[in-house]
């Protein structure tokens, strides 16, 4: 059977991907974001999954405009790093687990999620971000990864406890597929940044810390928080955190905390990461 | 079950300085933002520098938005249905970083707002609610 073995969450900052791809992860000002990172590389050595589920949001890169899904997953059977204005990230194609990734959104729906299948599209750095971050500049990615898309820029979002519960529901659909898999679910994008107006650049440390000191043992803390509080505390899109919401649900009750990192800034944004064990 | 937890939308307008981008705004600024992520192709990119106004006069946009584009006036650009996940390519696309993009709506210099965000960033005293003050 498969199961759900650990999960990480991490900020996603486009400015770190493009520090990582121009080779500027010892200069003075990124040295002590890439420092935070360096467990994670060593500890994925022995930990790599056969398959993550990547919660991420799209950002304006393939999703947002025509069509705005509040939950969707990929389907392709690959994913080309999205051009943002810049050219395309130099990173490996991403590859899905198309059978496990049908799996998980068949037992979404019946499990009352309304989930929206997304047969082709470009991935962002929300998505390859993390990858880079955690994997460094491989060839190859070493894992399949299916992208969960959530939406966190057109308000409403869906609330931390409908990630919550999508959290719980795609540990029920892994827990159910036949084929022996290693799983890990990660949650990306935070922590407290605001891309606009004159709030711009709010940074809320008091805020974030609080939240990387619940998530692991007392979520239900964090659970009931409303969209509006994510606003005012951790700025417009600080909401992304939501997404760490369902990377927590999905481990089950016990989780050992590995790692943690938190650090400010990067360009934006507060940078916060946990790496995660499940215990159950 | 209660449905709790629902509050007006109205509640949004509360937060100082910032427009929550909300489904009507997505629909206020869905052809700027299709001109927006035009700009994720390199050819594309050319032919807007080449001739900005020609370029843009493609977009069914409303004349406010082409000017506010022209001027690079992201403040401007957020009023009339803008959200900066579109408007970055924009930024991107004249080569900016993330950051000085951000930094032109914030008041300050590029320089100032880089300082502060290497200073810990901005506080969030007094900026959570006009009605509350806190």
């Amino acid at each position: 059977m498969a199961r759900i073995t650990a999960g990480i969450a991490t900020s996603h900052v486009p400015a770190i991907g493009a520090a990582i791809d121009n080779g500027r992860t010892q200069d003075e000002y990124w040295k002590p974001v890439f420092e935070g990172y360096e467990f994670v590389k060593e500890w994925i050595k022995d930990n790599t999954p056969d398959v993550v589920i990547l919660v991420y949001n799209d950002h304006a890169s393939a999703l947002m405009l025509d069509i705005v899904p509040t939950f969707a997953v990929g389907f392709a059977e690959e994913f080309l790093p999205a051009d943002e204005g810049w050219g395309r990230r130099p990173v490996p194609t991403v590859y899905n687990h198309s059978d496990l990734a049908a799996h998980v959104a068949e037992q979404l729906v019946i499990d009352e999620f309304d989930i929206t299948i997304i047969n082709e599209m470009d991935v962002d750095h929300g998505l390859t971000v993390p990858l880079s971050l955690v994997f460094g500049q491989p060839d190859e990615w070493p894992c399949k990864v299916i992208p969960l898309a959530v939406n966190v820029t057109q308000f409403p979002t869906p609330s931390g406890e409908r990630c919550w519960k999508l959290g719980e529901a795609i540990r029920n659909a892994v827990k159910t597929f036949p084929e022996d898999l290693n799983v890990q679910v990660w949650g990306t994008g935070g922590m407290s940044h605001q891309l606009q107006g004159t709030r711009a650049g709010l940074i809320n440390a008091e805020f974030d810390q609080r939240f990387i000191d619940l998530l692991a043992h007392e979520p239900e803390e964090l659970v009931p928080m409303t969209r509006l509080e994510y606003l005012r505390e951790a700025g417009t899109e600080g909401i992304e955190l939501i997404m760490w919401l369902i990377m927590r649900a999905a481990l089950g009750y016990g989780v050992e905390e590995k790692h943690r990192f938190y650090k400010v800034p990067a360009s934006n944004t507060a940078v916060g990461h946990v790496v995660y064990e499940a215990r159950s | 079950m209660p449905r709790a937890r629902l509050y007006s939308l109205e509640e949004l307008e509360d937060i100082p300085g910032t427009h929550v981008f909300t489904a009507r705004r997505s629909r206020q600024g869905y052809h700027l933002h299709k001109f927006c992520m035009s700009l994720m192709k390199a050819e594309n990119r050319e032919a807007f520098r080449a001739d900005e106004r020609a370029y843009l006069d493609q977009y069914k946009m409303t004349e406010e938005q082409k000017e506010a584009v022209l001027a690079r006036d992201l403040t401007r650009l957020i009023e009339l249905g803008g959200n900066m996940y579109f408007l970055v390519k924009i930024a991107s696309t004249d080569g900016w970083s993330a950051q000085k993009a951000v930094s032109s709506m914030s008041g300050m210099s590029a320089e100032e707002y880089a300082a502060m965000m290497r200073d810990g960033g901005r506080s969030p005293e007094g900026l959570r609610s006009k009605r509350e003050q806190n």
